[in-house]
């Protein structure tokens, strides 16, 4: 007789709620005449609030067998993952009637993609982590190839799908060594059995195994080269919300791996992340200087900004930890907001992808020019705006934290942060001093309206009055004392 | 009986030869049959480590990973014949209107 483990489902209640949105949003859309799919929208966003009040306002906790974790790592990654997705779901159906492309199933992938973050939020075994690194990697690829007709969005997604499995395998190979080394993959058994054990080539190679998986989501160099071709071929929409939601899951997931799990071994990962974020840091930055397209600006940006985030990680101490959630909730909201902006563009019948587009953009929609310094100014890092802050988080946690290496990385941030901001700003200047450019169309919507303003206000008010996403953040980081 | 060590060895020749074959080979369904390979070595490692450790957790694991494959199969089948309708060929050198 096996009896099975005990489980709780109201700890896993934010997830089941997503899931279930999503089916019901997918059932709903089969009776849904086609000018009525605003339904969608609000059953989508209902159903995240809620889960967002659920994740809350949920106790702590342990289930599934150790499987499932609750606590203040999960809830934030939780927090972030529902704010992006609730994004995901508005800046989409503008364009998508716009582009003939409004069908429901767009937003159940949204929601399923969003799910598969918290759960990797939530993960406390590999197997586990696999499979939501999965659930979350799978409708991105779809999202990517989402514009049918279009050859681009095509072969965006089949690119997409191709590394990307190519990554979940090594990810998979190395849960399977890692198991093989200690006998289970629970992550706190993992961490006393490899500390036992001590250091040897097959756990070695099973964490970089792992890394290779999580990097290749959060486009971390020298797994980044999808990023760019990617996002330039999926539609404006599906490239806004993938390029944050891969982002909080891996983050989350990397940093409940290595600081929080194995954080008594550091000595055995932490010059490898050290070297990836310095190396991230400076491809990412010089390969956007060179961009004349606005989303693959937006991608080897995002690259360089994994780039800063795994300074943490390597750092790995309380302040690197709670700085990097700051840093991930800063970077949700800028790169959002920024996706948003270009959204409520169009040149001819097709996306404003050019960053020449943008030109004179102050003179017509001085709103919508004026968000957009905004977070041109923050994602360089500029105060006084989210992005300021963020940085200097990572960096003071470096310094004080990280003896040499940690100072080098520091440095290489800073100067790589100033090489940044002449790429950034070259987008406001041409939205302020260029001419208008023709063939350009503003298409208002209320809802990108919304987007674009909120995540203006997060920038901003995280940039002037950081303190309550800070002490949220550090709860995060009291996890390792 | 064939020792573990042997089974391992296999595994991981077969996972080299999968990520090989993704590197090396030009066609996006072939590249997909090297993914599945180098899934499938991993499941041949699981099985062993669960055979040495004795417990079930490894063979266990081997289920959800074939899910995951028969996943991944309908998605990424379903996005190739998508570009053939479109282009007549799945070679990843004809397909690359994106570059940077």
């Amino acid at each position: 007789m096996i009896t099975p483990p005990a489980f709780d489902l109201t700890l896993v209640a934010p997830e089941l709620i997503v899931f279930g949105t999503a089916l019901v949003v997918l059932m709903v859309d089969l009776w849904l005449a086609a000018e009525r799919r605003g339904v969608l929208i609000a059953v989508s966003l209902l159903g995240l609030a809620w889960a967002a009040w659920m994740a809350a306002v949920a106790p702590d906790g342990v289930s599934f067998a150790g499987m499932y974790v609750r606590d203040a790592l999960a809830r934030a990654g939780q927090l972030l993952a529902l704010g992006v997705t609730a994004a995901g779901v508005l800046v989409a159906p503008e364009y998508l009637r716009r582009g003939g492309l409004d069908r429901g199933e767009y937003y159940v992938l949204v929601l399923v993609a969003g799910a598969g973050a918290m759960l990797m939020a939530a993960s406390r075994d590999l197997l586990m982590l696999f499979l939501s690194l999965e659930v979350l990697s799978i409708p991105l690829y779809i999202l990517a190839a989402t514009a049918r007709g279009n050859p681009r969005s095509q072969e965006a997604g089949m690119k997409y799908f191709l590394l990307g499995a190519f990554a979940s395998a090594f990810f998979l190979y190395g849960v399977a060594l890692l198991y093989g080394v200690t006998g289970t993959t629970r992550l706190p058994d993992l961490a006393t059995a490899v500390a036992r054990l001590g250091s040897s080539a097959p756990a070695a190679a099973g964490l970089g195994l792992l890394v290779i998986g999580l990097g290749f989501k959060a486009a971390m160099v020298p797994f980044h080269t999808w990023a760019p071709d990617v996002y330039e071929g999926a539609p404006f929409p599906a490239a806004a919300f993938m390029s944050v939601v891969a982002k909080v899951g891996a983050f989350v997931a990397l940093l409940r791996l290595f600081p929080l799990t194995l954080g008594a071994l550091a000595d055995q990962w932490r010059l490898l992340l050290g070297v990836l974020s310095a190396v991230t840091m400076i491809v990412g930055n010089l390969a956007a200087l060179t961009q004349t397209g606005y989303k693959r600006l937006l991608a080897y940006s995002s690259i360089a900004h994994t780039g800063y985030m795994m300074v943490g990680i390597a750092i790995g101490t309380p302040a690197a930890v709670a700085a990097v959630i700051t840093y991930l909730a800063v970077y949700a909201a800028m790169t959002t907001g920024a996706f948003a902006v270009a959204i409520a563009l169009e040149r001819g019948g097709g996306e404003a992808d050019r960053i020449e587009d943008y030109s004179g953009l102050a003179g017509r929609a001085p709103l919508l020019a004026l968000a957009t310094a905004v977070f041109m100014v923050s994602l360089a890092g500029l105060p006084p705006t989210g992005g300021f802050v963020a940085k200097l988080g990572v960096f003071a946690a470096a310094v004080e934290g990280g003896g040499p290496g940690g100072l080098a990385l520091a440095l290489i941030g800073v100067l790589t942060s100033v090489i940044s901001v002449y790429y950034y700003l070259r987008v406001a200047y041409v939205m302020y001093a260029g001419e208008a450019a023709g063939m350009v169309r503003i298409h208002a919507s209320p809802l990108v309206n919304a987007v674009v303003l909120l995540t203006a206000l997060v920038v901003v008010q995280i940039g002037i009055l950081p303190a309550a996403v800070t002490a949220f953040a550090q709860q995060v980081g009291g996890l390792l004392r | 009986m064939v020792p573990a060590p042997a089974y391992l060895a296999l595994s991981a020749v077969l996972f080299t030869l999968g990520a090989v074959g993704v590197l090396v080979r030009r066609n996006a369904l072939i590249i997909f049959m090297a993914v599945e390979l180098m899934l499938n070595s991993v499941n041949l490692a699981f099985v062993t480590f669960a055979r040495q450790h004795g417990s079930i957790d490894g063979q266990v694991a081997v289920f959800f990973v074939l899910v995951v494959a028969a996943v991944e199969v309908v998605v990424g089948l379903a996005l190739i014949v998508d570009i053939f309708r479109s282009r007549e060929t799945v070679d990843i050198d004809d397909v690359d209107l994106l570059r940077g």
